[in-house]
């Protein structure tokens, strides 16, 4: 049987053992590490030098002082802190530290201090990267280098470093070397890892690398057609709306200027996607990506919907997840179109109103071409709640008031070229296929208004191109 | 600062080098042109003229599509021009 102890000078606890690690050692049956100074603790002669954590972080010590008894090479006792009925349980030795309090808490281990689990499990454990390391000239600037090497969408990066990829692999149970998928347009494999690294240059915090997870993964979804949305002229990019407890818990906005900048979670993850495909897929703007304007969305365009009302059903729900889920639901959209109506105080007015905005959605003309998303406002919501109207009344609601008779709609009328298929004269003809208005709750109080996001205009191609949704693992 | 700085590569990681492109030909006259289209609306009307006017210079077409625009062209397609055509012409219309 031997005994090893792990302490620290700073701790208070570790101090008051002393005379009971002193005569451990001097029955010769201690190995005792100090994280802090090897001097330490003088009544024992001093310790072995732990100050690089090497003993501790192989001993997983969460407290100091820990005592262990080590049988046959392998641990098969532990206390922590001083409990003399603990430390003559792992000794065997009756009547240790018999001046001393019966009970007294340890401190904790610097092995745990913010970031130095990952610091460690880098420098002693099993995690080895596999990305090619780049080496940073000690006069260069890390992100002036990133920007030289094509890895920025035109503004600054976080540099990617081992330690803060590893503490990105943290948020994460899955294995680095796990595959995600090929990235289009050059359909490279992506690993967590690359992933992760991308993460890292997003902004991202580790706690929202699930969600970053779950979102590649709805965009490597076929369905999702995510190489035709970054090679398209159109203005569309990846818009993600997150539903469920994760939003809360990374703390993401569903309210006031929810679509807008100012909120880090919102801001990072969706750029996470959009640097993943320039970086590992190659997808990039006058390249592949071959849209004539684009939209500022595509830098990020990621919200959470607001959930605060138990009487709504989230999007995430009516599309079929289970109640509490996080989820990813990812559209290709375009930017925002705000839609003010500040004189209905009936639902069936606001909803014929709002109708006739997302009638604009693609083309006036057009139907069953793009779809769209309908942010509901605070104030906007209320109008309809007020009326005893949820989900299913309101989007009952808006499905009746988008179908146009098809003669205003054809090619040539109303002296417009633009328009459908004149063979759908005769025809009612809705605005939007089935399933293809997603209506989200999101936003702050004090404005009659509500927000159009449009679709890509592929989306008429409404089996090749789909809306999805993924859900969010550990 | 003496302490070396390193970041890990976001990208790829595919081969860098820049590869030289293949000379067009001096001649057409032998050769078979491929016209590949993307399959968006009208593209065939202009791949139509086009395949029209080299015709009537006695020019050998051969005419491809890839089942949709918004994904990549699939293997056997690319495959097939490959081994049928000296010379390839991808278009966009709109």
């Amino acid at each position: 049987m031997e005994l090893l102890a792990i302490v620290k000078r700073e701790c208070e606890t570790c101090q008051l053992v002393g005379p009971v690690l002193a005569e451990l050692k001097k029955r010769g049956r201690l190995e005792l590490w100090s994280q802090d100074d090897p001097a330490f603790p003088e009544v024992a002669g001093g310790s072995r030098d732990d100050r690089s954590l090497e003993a501790s972080w192989r001993n997983k010590v969460e407290i100091v002082p820990t005592l262990i008894r080590i049988e046959g090479g392998r641990e098969v006792d532990r206390a922590e802190g001083w409990v003399r009925a603990d430390w003559e349980r792992v000794t065997g030795v009756a009547g240790l530290g018999a001046s001393l309090p019966a009970f007294k808490p340890g401190c904790g281990s610097r092995s745990l201090e913010p970031g130095m689990p990952e610091r460690l499990a880098l420098r002693f454990g099993d995690l080895k990267l596999a990305s090619r390391a780049i080496m940073v000239d000690p006069m260069d600037d890390p992100i002036e280098v990133a920007y030289d090497r094509g890895w920025s969408d035109g503004l600054p990066v976080v540099p990617p470093t081992d330690l803060r990829i590893a503490r990105m692999l943290a948020g994460t149970t899955r294995k680095p070397g796990e595959a995600l998928g090929l990235i289009p347009p050059n359909l490279a494999e992506c690993t967590v890892e690359k992933a992760a690294v991308n993460a890292v240059l997003a902004g991202c915090r580790p706690e929202y690398f699930p969600v970053v997870l779950a979102t590649i993964e709805a965009a490597l979804k076929p369905e999702f057609s995510m190489h035709g949305l970054l090679a398209t002229l159109w203005f569309s990019g990846p818009v993600i709306i997150v539903n469920g407890p994760v939003a809360r818990r990374i703390g993401m906005n569903s309210g006031g200027n929810a679509l807008g900048q100012g909120n880090r979670a919102n801001a990072t993850i969706g750029r996470a996607l959009q640097l993943l495909i320039r970086n590992v897929g190659g997808g990039r703007p006058q390249e592949i990506d071959r849209a004539v304007l684009g939209n500022p969305g595509k830098y990020t365009f990621c919200f959470a919907e607001d959930e605060s009302d138990p009487a709504w059903i989230p999007l995430n729900v009516a599309r079929g997840h289970a109640r509490g889920a996080s989820t990813v639901t990812l559209f290709h959209g375009d930017g925002v179109q705000g839609v003010a109506d500040q004189k209905s105080r009936e639902p069936e007015s606001l909803a014929r109103s709002l109708a006739m905005a997302l009638c604009a959605v693609g083309h006036p003309k057009l139907a069953e071409t793009s779809n769209a998303i309908l942010v509901l406002s605070p104030d906007h919501y209320a109008i309809f709640r007020q009326a005893g109207w949820g989900r299913p009344e309101i989007e009952a609601a808006l499905r009746e008031a988008l179908k146009r008779p098809g003669r205003d709609l054809v090619a040539g009328a109303q002296g417009v070229g633009e328009g459908i298929d004149p063979a759908r004269a005769e025809e009612t003809v809705d605005k939007f296929r089935p399933g293809g208005l997603l209506v989200v709750r999101a936003g702050g109080e004090g404005g009659l208004m509500s927000a159009i996001i449009g679709g890509w205009i592929a989306q008429r191609r409404h089996t090749e191109v789909q809306i999805v949704s993924q859900e969010v693992k550990s | 600062m003496n302490e070396k700085y390193s970041m890990r590569d976001p990208t790829a990681e595919t081969a860098a080098a820049m590869r030289e492109r293949v000379a067009p030909p001096e001649d057409l006259s032998k050769a078979t042109i491929g016209l590949m289209s993307i399959s968006k609306e009208r593209s065939h009307e202009f791949l139509d003229t086009l395949e029209a006017r080299l015709a009537g210079r006695g020019l050998a077409v051969l005419r491809f599509a890839k089942p949709t625009h918004t994904k990549p062209a699939p293997e056997n397609v690319l495959a097939d021009i490959v081994e049928r055509c000296d010379v390839a012409v991808v278009a966009l219309a709109d």
